[in-house]
């Protein structure tokens, strides 16, 4: 399969719509949103930008952030996304993702897990906790979760590279696709990450530069990289 | 032209929805009489099967099927068209076509991402389950990406969610769609 190429967006970057219209057209291979503010007049305006953005993509959205019941997951995909991560809750309460599983289907679920030292964090990587990542990944899967968003906290914002060995341990215990996120400098680190896992995630050296991708995609396609080919759109 | 979106009662059709409104179609509840009526990807076998049982549709494609009308299995979709699925414990499908859904056996399940089909482009899959069925009409690395049976055209993948390739799908099954109203 082609390795899936996803992008990581910030509810406060510019105007997330354009934005996500325009890494759609560029290339990329699904979009990522992750509300991280999660306050309960956030979500409203969560779930109307969902819309908004759902109406010029016709690429895989999936949506994220403060998502703590069935209840909150179904909002989001009725307007319009097509899989919702959840973080927190999940590992408060696992029971939660068989629950979504259930509903919507595994492959509509994504387990999102933030990982410092090869342990799992919570609340926005804030608070600590005592599981390793590898171990909660297995047991997220058992419970029904159709991929796995693993982000290293320890490589985030470095640019330095993904944390290929947490990664790759990550993606060795679960039997679902996993997507590698945290510390994307450039293409060399995106093949490297695309290795180990099923999928690589970039946010900040794109939404810098969103102009960036379309480089990016030729570089990788130049190191090896099975990169899905796009049409050229003329600016209307 | 018109076009029926079922619905099982569960499930986002929405991105669906986007995807035939902006090839120009209008949307109608009337499963019967639709120049196409489409079976989405959303949810789960049994649930979706219940849903079209307690709406009707189920019978409703079935005659659609009879009279040569067409019907699109997007997904979830096309497996519950099928005889039987593997899914939930087991479930008997639609049976608008032979076969059965059954899961995947190789890889990493559910099969998530983009590939390319024989012969049709690169599109964007999202499943655990696949057909086995005698009506296949393409494949991607080695799982039915297809099938096709009189009036019935199923896709293992999600058009509407892959890109510019997903459009033209689309597109083309409206279009065969409008020639079978008119011949």
């Amino acid at each position: 399969m082609v390795k899936g190429i996803r992008f990581k967006e910030l509810r406060d970057v510019g105007d997330p719509v354009d934005l996500a219209a325009a890494y759609s057209d560029a290339g990329a291979d699904e979009l990522v949103f992750l509300d991280i503010t999660a306050t309960l007049e956030a979500r409203a305006t969560l779930v109307e930008l969902v819309g908004r953005v759902a109406d010029r993509l016709a690429i895989p959205f999936t949506v994220g952030g403060g998502v703590r019941s069935v209840a909150d997951a179904e909002e989001l995909l009725d307007a319009g996304a097509d899989k919702v991560a959840v973080n927190s809750a999940a590992l408060e309460r696992p029971a939660l993702i068989t629950e979504l599983a259930e509903r919507m289907g595994s492959q509509a679920v994504v387990v999102a897990i933030d990982a410092q030292g090869g342990r799992v964090r919570t609340r926005a990587g804030t608070t600590a906790t005592a599981r390793t990542a590898v171990d909660w990944a297995r047991e997220a899967v058992e419970c029904g979760a159709g991929e796995i968003l693993l982000t290293s906290i320890d490589a985030d914002g470095t640019r330095a590279g993904y944390d290929l060995e947490l990664t790759g341990a990550v993606a060795a215990a679960v039997p679902v696709p996993v997507i590698a996120s945290g510390g994307a400098g450039g293409a060399q680190h995106v093949a490297e990450a695309l290795e180990v896992a099923q999928a690589a995630l970039l946010a900040s050296i794109l939404h810098e530069d969103p102009a960036r991708l379309a480089s990016l995609r030729d570089e990788l396609r130049a190191l090896g990289v099975q990169v899905r080919s796009v049409e050229v759109r003329d600016a209307a | 032209m018109n076009v029926a979106l079922c619905e099982y009662g569960a499930g986002n059709v929405r991105s669906v929805e986007v995807a035939l409104r902006r090839l120009g179609v209008t949307l109608t509840s009337d499963v019967v009489d639709a120049d196409l009526a489409v079976l989405p990807g959303v949810g789960s076998a049994r649930s979706a099967l219940a849903g079209l049982r307690e709406s009707g549709h189920d019978v409703a494609l079935r005659a659609r099927i009879e009279a040569g009308q067409p019907v699109l299995g997007i997904c979830l979709g096309l497996q519950i068209a099928l005889e039987w699925s593997d899914e939930d414990g087991g479930v008997e499908g639609l049976g608008l076509l032979p076969g059965r859904s059954e899961r995947l056996e190789s890889g990493r399940i559910p099969r998530i991402g983009w590939a390319e089909v024989e012969g049709r482009g690169t599109f964007y899959f999202a499943h655990s389950y696949a057909a086995a069925t005698p009506c296949a009409t393409a494949w991607s690395e080695g799982v039915v990406a297809e099938v096709r049976s009189g009036s019935f055209v199923g896709c293992q993948f999600h058009p509407e969610k892959s890109g510019p390739d997903g459009a033209r799908y689309l597109a083309a099954v409206l279009e065969e769609a409008t020639s079978r109203s008119l011949a």
